[in-house]
């Protein structure tokens, strides 16, 4: 039986540029940056949640050939790679406008749903990523049948 | 060669999501493609060699993909919907819509469910794909 997400892997195109961006924009924690020789092991987390590790990889040699790499480089610079997260926060509109302050790139500004309020933004590799502030339970689902 | 087509992308992909983010306002070509940094006509080969569109039906596809979010969630009129994703007259947004969804927006509306799923979820995934291309995808 599983029982819980510890690691999940998205690549970015330099690991230095990813710590300044995870690190330096967005605010996460390096959980470790570690040289294996082979390669450098570089994980982030959330502030307070060390149990769940993003682990920030390059793509290329011996994983993968570099002709595999150069085309996985170009479907994240295309924002097709796949790789992907969401994040929670308690003030969505709050985190966008420090972010924003930042230099971030935002691909959505804050939208209200009836689930909460989300905004989109790409990391500077092409990777999507969402923030949510989820709206108190139970949802107020609206019925569009009735406005018709 | 590899690097220059990466950084291809990913300026193309700004301006993409710049079409994304400002679709309710008016978007011209010399706007994206000097998002891009890039010339015009260089801007609508590469787009398309890059994702598969021109820049135009893209951002037709992303109007219309919001029309149908708000059809489906709020309460709006047909008109001001129309309006709300930046389309100038209702003649040519029933048109579109029509032609992309395959049926008018009022009919879309009452049949529509909601769908409870993020914005950028139903924006990635929810573009329509049909504009009479989408049937035929060995079509350049």
């Amino acid at each position: 039986m599983l029982t819980s997400i510890t690691h999940s892997g998205i690549f970015v195109l330099d690991q230095d540029e990813a710590l300044d961006f995870y690190v330096g924009k967005l605010g996460l924690e390096v959980h470790t940056d570690s040289d294996l020789n082979f390669m450098r092991w570089l994980t982030v987390n959330v502030p307070g949640d060390p149990d769940r590790e993003i682990v920030l990889a390059t793509p290329g040699p011996p994983a993968m050939d570099e002709a595999t790499a150069e085309q996985v480089r170009e479907l994240v610079t295309k924002g097709a790679s796949g790789g992907w997260v969401i994040f929670r926060t308690a003030d969505c509109r709050k985190t966008y406008e420090e972010l924003l302050a930042k230099g971030v790139e935002f691909t959505q500004e804050p939208v209200e749903h009836f689930y909460g309020t989300d905004c989109a933004l790409r990391d500077p590799f092409g990777n999507a990523i969402r923030i949510t502030q989820p709206a108190p339970e139970p949802y107020d689902i609206p019925e569009p049948a009735t406005h018709a | 060669m590899s690097r220059a087509v990466e950084e291809s992308n990913r300026r193309l992909l700004r301006a993409r999501d710049a079409m994304d983010r400002t679709y309710a306002q008016p978007l011209d070509v010399r706007t994206l493609a000097r998002i891009a940094h890039v010339s015009e006509a260089h801007f609508i080969r590469t787009f398309r060699e890059t994702f598969g569109e021109t820049p135009h039906r893209y951002l037709q596809r992303r109007r219309v993909e919001r029309a149908m979010f708000l059809l489906r969630e709020t309460d709006r009129s047909v008109t001001d919907i129309c309006l709300d994703v930046s389309f100038t007259s209702l003649g040519t947004f029933s048109r579109t819509f029509r032609a992309i969804v395959g049926e008018s927006p009022s009919a879309y509306r009452a049949s529509a469910d909601v769908t409870a799923a993020p914005a950028c979820i139903t924006m990635a995934w929810m573009r329509p794909s049909s504009f009479g291309e989408a049937a035929t995808p060995d079509r350049i």
